[in-house]
């Protein structure tokens, strides 16, 4: 038993636990899943700047504060409780695609050799991060959603702007990933 | 605090509430705060499984964009299909909430934000390997420094929200 929850789990087993969280939320108290909003009433909250975009009772929607802490606390159980201490299986190709880059650390969730304070002050870390975070927190404010909001809430509900903005998640990833990644990661 | 917005809110507010993922139909129950614990153990569920089906992995993301593994395809597949039978059940059997509230659903209205917002946030996913809700059990699995991506995303919604009437929509 405890064998089978340290293995890595089946995308089966996530995607129908992921799935029942959207009847979670709504049924424990209409809540529509979505987690890019947190960002946005973080802005409400901390520095609104009389924006009227960030001008309304973030306080009504602290319940999404609550279930972001509880994911962030789940990373924490899970990585010191549930893991097996085993490497990442990368696929042949991605690994030798990396190597070629100086990748060859893939022993967390994120590389080191990318995500760390050092590399934060490399060329290569401040795009990866800082630009990428920021494309992540603007695009999904324009897009009016994530990928929870978008991707899994929206297409549950079978809302048809949902699945735009899925598929343009899906278009800019894979530019991103196979012609503009691999400038980035020479640097 | 009125449930009615005030009137400057409603000018620039492309249907911000329905297309935001907030709750629409606010409770008129009022809680106490620690009701909302509640949420944070779904959270907590939520976050386990990120991490051990490797959700948060930038590897996978990487081969995801790749087409080299089927993996997050399955993840995402599978819970829209368990999400859309779910949300069915509900809407059919007019199920309500744990506190005898309706459970309500407010449609997207399409704008090109859908379009031009979800380019710009699939080169950030390519790039950080992680949507807003794994960046938070990336930091939880131990790599604090995702906090500065967390941080630049947050100021991404910033400034989306300071130019929002100057952006096509």
């Amino acid at each position: 038993m405890m064998e089978t929850i340290t293995q890595p789990w089946p995308w089966y087993t996530a995607g129908i636990i992921i799935g029942l969280i959207v009847p979670a939320l709504l049924i424990l108290g209409n809540k529509h899943f979505g987690i890019s909003a947190n960002l946005r009433h973080a802005c409400a909250a901390c520095l609104p700047s009389n924006i009227p975009f960030f001008k309304y009772d973030w306080k009504k929607e602290s319940w999404n504060f609550f279930f972001v802490g509880g994911i962030l606390v789940g990373g924490i159980i899970s990585t010191l409780y549930l893991g097996s201490g085993d490497a990442v299986i990368v696929h042949p190709d991605l690994a030798k695609e990396l190597a070629s880059y100086g990748i060859t650390n893939f022993s967390g969730m994120v590389p080191e050799q990318l995500f760390s304070f050092e590399s934060l002050f490399t060329l290569r870390g401040l795009v990866m991060m800082i630009g990428g975070g920021f494309l992540v927190g603007f695009g999904a404010r324009y897009a009016g959603g994530c990928t929870s909001g978008h991707a899994i809430m929206g297409l549950s509900d079978l809302q048809w702007p949902s699945l735009v903005a899925t598929i343009c998640f899906m278009i800019g990833g894979f530019i991103m990933a196979n012609f503009i990644l691999p400038f980035i990661l020479h640097l | 605090m009125e449930n009615k917005p005030n009137q400057d809110t409603n000018l620039t507010d492309f249907e911000v509430r329905s297309l935001d993922t907030m709750c629409v139909n606010e409770s008129e129950l009022k809680h106490p705060w620690y009701y909302n614990l509640k949420y944070s153990l779904v959270g907590v569920i939520f976050g386990i499984v990120f991490i051990k089906a490797e959700i948060i992995s930038w590897f996978r993301i990487q081969e995801m964009f790749r087409l080299q593994s089927f993996h997050m395809y399955g993840v995402i597949g599978t819970a829209v299909v368990v999400g859309a039978i779910s949300v069915f059940l509900i809407k059919k059997l007019k199920v309500k909430t744990i506190h005898g509230e309706e459970i309500t659903f407010t449609d997207k209205k399409f704008n090109k934000g859908q379009i031009i917002g979800g380019l710009i946030f699939g080169l950030g996913w390519a790039l950080t390997g992680a949507c807003p809700g794994p960046l938070f059990a990336q930091v939880g699995s131990g790599a604090i420094v995702i906090l500065v991506v967390i941080l630049s995303a947050t100021a991404g919604t910033w400034v989306y929200g300071k130019f929002r009437d100057q952006l096509p929509h």
